[in-house]
């Protein structure tokens, strides 16, 4: 079915199913319960984990396959933005053509940036994507928003406005991104017991959509082209030796990955229709590059696992403050509650950045293959005792034969 | 002609810093052939090194003075730093003054300690792992330093003033027979590019004239060799890591003047000084001590209004546009060895 094997098929089944049902899965705790904090399940955050999770497929094929890392992967993802508001200001709010537009942008600059950078490699390669991402964060937010010609808007970023021309839209159909007619900013809310789940059409959108590239990835992983990207990580010069020239197919890996994080762009546009220059930071490069490193590069599910970590301990641990520390702790003895929370306070809140460096540090450390590799270790221990096992009871029967 | 004298002064004093920078990068890599993306964060703490001397000189008590009254008629509080105390408010007065000078001394300890922990800690375990994993790793850490830092500095950059002394501008156009303030040079800056001058200088020298840096540099070129000889070259390139560190802190230290520093300086520095490194030539110092004056000064004269008008926002990608035309015509940089970083 498909035309995946049985493994892959598994694992998009669960993948799709995680996605789909994810408003019920991120909100396990009841509305009025203190734990309710650590629910994810409201339309904001679960965007973002599909959209990231777009975003970190796409760099994945890119990083993942041929081992090229780049640090400049926020440019195309501020491009699709950028594409997917200005069809909202001069066309319709409808969705679809902004998709398209978003991801083609983001095909040209890629097809434009990736031809000069994958002339060098290694280091020099995530030097040249850099200064690239880098220079079209500098143009976006100042050099293309003069009166003149005001393409991005600058700091304010680009937005709608009441009197652009917006040529396809009518009365009755919302004023914000929809997908023919139905807002994306529209959610139906389900009342279960002491729970709420919230279904969001903007969600579900995204989701599909991640869905289709997880497919897609899967797909591109297990086909030839998915091989050839392999041997340019494995032994480029030996690639070459051959006969075969790599750079058309790093270039199409490039092209893709771009598209991805146009799509990802474009998507976040949808759900929030504003397009900000700071999106395109290197910082925002620095994300995705942590997203994919943290879940495992060059493993299907590690990128989607990454981004909504990142996610969601971003959202939780900011929101942790003092107070609630001290009602978690407030068991232990006074001294060792003000000890403890003193201790851990500069995790959390503002320190979430900290405590993400450290984790991320860790992970490049002790577990290059990111916490899809973690989870196969532990797999792996578990099933070896249990092998063990078997042999000692094994050889323990023997001798009663 | 005063338009040009003033445009090379104004990039000097950037292209210093981006020069002690790329140098310090350049030695990482050429020693112990590691990318450095906690360089940047080495700069800032520096700059902080600054911060912390001026803050503990300033520590005061606080007397309440009868005879003086503040504006709502209470007594006035009376803030008299411990160091005024102690040596008098002349030679006190003074040495808090002087704070950002003497933060060089105390900054060289402190961060040439943090390069060796640096070194030994953590990037001595990346030798044998791909760049990918020594840049991913370094950026980690440069995030971790960067935090630690804002937890204890708060994100708003620190004012730290230079000395009296050298507020203020020179006329450097009488100098050459030019009008009365036509060309004037703040004075700190002057400093910082004769301070980057003589760092640049020491550097060189060290590694041309004594026996540590002939070593040096010959495991630079043949590491196994060297080692097979019976030097211990690890231990010498760790201490390379130490010095370098101290470049990039002392860079720091008197940048702090210019501009005050705040958490996330050494990242903004970072990107422009890589592109210095790629521009000058992989592994090259000179390389990168010429790229980063070269692009400073081409820095300040796309800020020119001429520049501007003509092409608006020059001045903010001319750097990276650079950056691109010379990895592409000249793949090496400009004056990079062959053989370094071709694999």
């Amino acid at each position: 079915m498909l035309g995946l094997n049985k493994n892959d098929r598994t694992l998009l089944v669960i993948v799709a199913v995680l996605a789909l049902l994810a408003p019920f899965i991120l909100n396990p705790f009841p509305t009025d319960s203190s734990l309710a904090q650590f629910n994810a399940g409201y339309p904001d955050l679960m965007q973002k984990f599909v959209i990231f999770g777009i975003f970190a497929i796409g760099f994945n094929i890119l990083f993942g396959l041929t081992g090229y890392l780049s640090f400049g992967h926020a440019a195309f993802l501020g491009i699709g933005s950028y594409s997917a508001v200005w069809i909202y200001k001069l066309f319709t709010y409808n969705v679809i053509p902004a998709m398209m537009l978003s991801v083609v942008m983001a095909a040209i600059f890629a097809l434009l940036i990736g031809y000069i950078s994958l002339r060098r490699s290694g280091i020099y390669f995530s030097i040249l994507t850099l200064a690239f991402a880098q220079m079209s964060f500098a143009l976006a937010y100042s050099v293309l928003s003069n009166p003149k010609f005001n393409l991005t808007n600058g700091e304010t970023g680009l937005q709608v406005y009441a009197n652009d021309i917006q040529m396809f839209h009518r009365d009755g159909l919302p004023d914000f991104p929809h997908i023919f007619g139905l807002s994306m900013g529209s959610t139906s809310k389900l009342p279960l017991g002491a729970w709420e789940f919230q279904f969001n059409v903007g969600y579900y959108f995204c989701a599909i959509l991640m869905i289709l590239a997880f497919y897609f990835s899967i797909r591109l992983f297990r086909s030839p082209f998915g091989m050839m990207l392999r041997a340019v990580k494995s032994n480029q010069q030996r690639m070459n030796y051959t006969g075969l020239n790599s750079r058309p197919y790093t270039l199409a890996a490039f092209v893709i990955s771009g598209m991805f994080a146009g799509l990802a762009g474009g998507l976040l546009a949808a759900t929030d229709p504003l397009a900000g220059a700071e999106r395109m930071q290197w910082t925002a490069s620095g994300e995705v590059v942590l997203m994919t490193i943290l879940g495992g590069a060059g493993t299907l599910i590690g990128p989607v696992l990454g981004a909504g970590f990142i996610k969601y301990f971003e959202n939780i641990f900011s929101k942790i403050n003092d107070q609630v520390l001290h009602q978690w702790v407030s068991f232990m003895p006074d001294g060792l509650e003000d000890f403890v929370v003193a201790l851990i306070h500069p995790f959390i809140g503002k320190g979430w950045h900290l405590t993400l460096g450290i984790l991320f540090m860790l992970v490049v450390i002790f577990l290059p293959g990111g916490l899809v590799e973690g989870g196969q270790r532990i797999g792996r221990l578990f099933g070896r005792k249990k092998r063990a096992e078997d042999t000692a009871d094994a050889a323990a029967k023997t001798p009663a034969e | 002609m005063d338009a040009f004298i003033i445009q090379i002064l104004n990039g000097l004093d950037k292209g210093s810093a981006y020069a002690l920078i790329a140098l310090g990068l350049t030695l990482i890599f050429g020693t112990l052939g590691v990318v450095n993306f906690a360089h940047g964060a080495l700069f800032m703490i520096g700059a902080f090194c600054a911060v912390f001397l001026q803050q503990v000189l300033s520590i005061s008590t606080v007397a309440i003075d009868e005879t003086q009254k503040d504006f709502l008629g209470n007594p006035l509080k009376v803030e008299t730093p411990y160091v005024e105390n102690w040596f008098g408010p002349e030679l006190g007065g003074a040495i808090i003054d002087w704070s950002v000078p003497l933060a060089l001394i105390f900054a060289i300890p402190v961060m040439i300690a943090v390069g060796f922990i640096m070194e030994r800690g953590l990037i001595k375990h990346f030798y044998k792992r791909p760049h990918a994993d020594q840049i991913l790793v370094t950026f980690g850490l440069a995030i971790v330093l960067q935090e630690v830092i804002k937890y204890f500095y708060g994100a708003n950059p620190i004012p730290t003033p230079a000395p009296d002394v050298f507020k203020g501008s020179f006329d450097f156009g009488s100098l050459l027979g030019f009008d009365p303030n036509v060309i004037i040079y703040p004075y700190w800056r002057m400093v910082y590019f004769g301070f980057s001058m003589v760092i640049i200088a020491g550097i060189f020298a060290f590694l041309q004239f004594t026996t540590f840096g002939m070593v040096v540099r010959a495991g630079m070129v043949d590491r196994e060799t060297v080692s097979m000889l019976g030097i211990n070259i690890d231990k010498r390139f760790t201490m390379m890591f130490g010095i370098a560190a101290a470049v990039a802190g002392l860079a720091g230290v008197m940048y702090t003047p210019i501009n005050p520093p705040n958490y996330h300086m050494g990242m903004d520095f970072l990107v422009l000084s890589f592109v210095v490194v790629v521009v000058g030539g992989m592994g090259s110092l000179p390389g990168a001590v010429l790229a980063g004056f070269l692009l400073g000064i081409l820095e300040s004269f796309a800020s020119t209004t001429w520049a501007t008008t003509t092409i608006p926002g020059i001045n903010q990608i001319i750097i990276y546009l650079v950056a691109i035309i010379v990895l592409l015509t000249r793949p090496r940089g400009l004056m990079g060895r062959k053989g370094v970083m071709e694999d």
